[in-house]
């Protein structure tokens, strides 16, 4: 955005054409701290986001994922008091609302175990108890985005601190973190966490999510720490060394832009763990209680309470809640397994719309294929 | 120092630290659980709640009237004569419980391992070899779709499909227990072969989740060591494919896979506690789900202590074949501290 000639005319009569320019530049410069704004992002939001939406694992994963989060909010809007999702359904005449999960009073018979497709106030059918399949289904997704967000940002960040500065520093530092590292991936995760939700008893799913990954990040630790410690021995982070750099900005501006794809990688695998163990812990009966909160309680009143396997016809109560497990669990795995093109500098300038110079000798050895 | 020394006394030092975490937990417990248990008791009989207290509080691994340096060393050596306590769920104690069931969670977990591996790197390295390849492609969709599947999905669909299926199948891979009935254990035929069969679908719920993954990672790694100097050098020095698939790119992908099988192995023993209670298959893990039901706190203790010695073993032994493997480890070379 260019200063127009007509205001630097009003302002200034100019005697040369020198001055006029002197101003202009100035100007320019404001301006271009927030074309630098844009422009960064620009980089950082806009151009990963093209990239990530060319890849067709990530277009997938993304449109997934939206789903879950719109319906969650939505379901959570809800819980919170504000009936939009059920004000919009009657509108259209919809016989099915969305209620709490939990078993009815004075329910009648012909509201047990009834089957998918067969009432549509009951889309997916209802359990012997009464309670409506599609939304316990629906009502389980804000608190596991909750649990998710926190296990995986707190996982994250305790490992890529404790595996940058293991890595980077060396020494001592290192021996005792890595020491700590190998002590919390020797334990088995599942079980520590189940006794410490056994003595804990949390409600919030906060909590529930940094509990499950208490020691999950020791595993991403550990493979931060070791391409640290390939990064530290490069040519640029000992330039950086020499000119007397302090050590954590090393970290932060020639380490850690490096470690991002892994960094990433792991924030999806930790998320992963979340979804599977918050479902174990609730299947096994150590977190909720009386209500259908979460798939994995589905599960448990499907397998240990109603015997679906056993008799007959009553399978879709098991069927049900594996769908929303598997479709959020497949989600994961193909942003983790699309991400890793979002870090490639070369793909992501392409798809930027810039033209690179690519050497020459590069196109020799990988032929385009 | 010697690595092997070395090894040892880090494998030493996670189980007392382990044993600490447990006593601190347990330690924590005490007091609202024994009150949960002394109802849950007094509930079914009527017995003097204050008896029962009593008897409860004898049968923890120390006194929680004592000071907390008294408890942590009346614990420790408690577990050193190898006394995990007593368990009112089995009614028997902890170390008997469990010895009995530790050998049947560690056949179902070395099933699974041995099966994930041996499918997993010998999937990757043809599908690596055929990059690009339909069977390529279409052994990967596969892989990221099962690996999608959290492992007790598909326990559910695995008793779904043997359920529904024909007799010859349900006697073949029984959905529940751990050995066939009217059976005396022993090193029978009819014994190994029964005990084999029912821990095929436990085995199989982690192989058919777990492989996709390893596969996955096996390929990549195939790939880039096939574009690896040396692999040309030693096919210009004209070695026999069999000698470079094997020596030069075999060995060398599947080193890194070394985190993923440590990592595997945790996480296996870890979730029995969730695959033991579908199958109802009466290992460590089934007990842990069962003292978690009562609130019984020495056999919960009993199970994770036990449960996690399993993982530093075979950690342990997993870390020393690696060095076997992988010379570069033991040097230790990390460099200068900065």
């Amino acid at each position: 955005m260019k200063r127009t000639d007509d205001d630097a005319g009003d302002d200034d009569p100019r005697t040369d054409g020198g001055t006029g320019e002197m101003f202009g530049d100035s100007e320019i410069t404001a301006v271009t701290r927030r074309q630098r704004a844009r422009e960064t992002f620009d980089e950082s939001v806009i151009a990963p986001f093209k990239v990530a939406w060319a890849d067709w694992r990530t277009k997938v994963a993304l449109l997934i994922l939206g789903g879950f989060v719109a319906t969650a909010l939505l379901v959570w809007l809800h819980q919170a008091g504000y009936t939009l999702l059920n004000d919009a359904l009657r509108l259209f005449g919809s016989p099915w609302e969305l209620e709490a999960p939990r078993s009815p009073v004075g329910i009648t018979d012909e509201r047990r175990s009834v089957r998918p497709f067969e009432n549509w106030q009951y889309p997916l059918g209802t359990f012997d108890n009464g309670v409506d399949i599609l939304s316990a289904l629906l009502w389980a997704t804000p608190s596991m985005l909750q649990m998710v967000l926190a296990g995986g940002v707190f996982s994250t960040a305790m490992a890529t601190a404790v595996g940058t500065v293991s890595g980077y520093k060396g020494g001592t530092v290192e021996s005792v973190l890595n020491t700590i590292v190998d002590i919390a991936m020797s334990i088995p995760g599942l079980p520590l966490v189940v006794v410490l939700v056994a003595i804990i008893r949390p409600s919030s799913p906060y909590v529930i999510g940094v509990l499950i990954t208490i020691n999950v990040w020791a595993g991403l630790a550990r493979t931060i720490h070791s391409q640290v410690l390939s990064l530290r021995e490069q040519s640029y982070v000992e330039a950086s060394r020499t000119m007397g750099i302090s050590t954590p900005q090393i970290i932060r501006t020639d380490i850690l832009p490096n470690l991002m794809p892994y960094i990433t990688v792991n924030f999806v695998y930790a998320a992963r763990r979340v979804v599977y163990d918050s479902i174990a812990l609730y299947y096994l009966g150590l977190l909720g209680g009386g209500m259908a909160e979460n798939w994995g309680v589905m599960l448990d009143w499907a397998y240990n309470l109603y015997n679906a396997l056993t008799v007959s016809g009553k399978a879709y109560m098991l069927l049900a809640p594996m769908v929303p497990i598997v479709a959020l669990s497949m989600a994961l795995i193909l942003l983790s397994q699309g991400t890793d093109r979002l870090f490639n500098p070369r793909v992501r300038t392409r798809h930027a719309g810039e033209t690179v110079q690519e050497d020459d000798t590069d196109r020799e050895v990988n032929p385009p294929a | 120092m010697n690595w092997y020394l070395k090894r040892t006394g880090q494998a030493l030092f996670t189980l007392w630290a382990v044993v600490t975490v447990a006593f601190v937990l347990a330690w924590n417990v005490p007091g609202s659980l024994v009150d949960h248990m002394v109802d849950r008791i007094v509930q079914n009989s009527n017995v003097d709640p204050e008896i029962v207290r009593e008897s409860i509080e004898s049968r923890l691994m120390f006194d929680p009237e004592a000071s907390l340096l008294e408890g942590y060393l009346t614990y420790v050596s408690a577990l050193l004569e190898g006394d995990l306590g007593y368990s009112f769920v089995a009614g028997q104690d902890v170390s008997t419980t469990l010895a009995e069931a530790v050998p049947w969670t560690l056949l179902v977990m070395s099933l699974a391992t041995l099966g994930m591996f041996a499918i997993s790197l010998a999937l990757g390295a043809i599908m690596a070899y055929r990059e690009g390849s339909w069977f390529d492609i279409a052994n990967t969709f596969v892989g990221i779709v099962t690996t999608s599947v959290p492992y007790f999905v598909a326990a559910f669909l695995l008793i779904l499909w043997v359920g529904y299926s024909d007799a010859p199948i349900l006697e073949l891979f029984p959905p529940r227990g751990r050995r066939p009935p009217r059976v005396d254990p022993g090193f029978t035929v009819a014994f190994v072969w029964g005990a084999l069969r029912h821990a095929v679908l436990p085995a199989l719920s982690y192989l058919i989740t777990g492989y996709g993954l390893l596969a996955l990672s096996m390929r990549g790694n195939s790939i880039q060591t096939l574009g690896e100097d040396y692999v040309r050098v030693a096919e210009l020095r004209g070695l026999s494919s069999r000698r470079i698939a094997l020596r030069y790119v075999g060995r060398n992908a599947v080193l890194p896979l070394y985190t993923s099988l440590l990592l595997s192995i945790g996480f296996m023993l870890g979730s029995s506690v969730v695959l033991e209670q579908i199958f109802q298959y009466h290992g460590v893990g089934y007990w842990m789900y069962e003292a978690i039901d009562a609130t019984d706190v020495p056999l919960m203790m009993g199970t994770f202590i036990v449960i996690t010695v399993c993982v530093v073993i075979a950690t342990f032994v997993a870390d020393v074949t690696y060095s076997m493997l992988d010379p570069r480890i033991k040097s230790g070379d990390q460099g200068e501290a900065y």
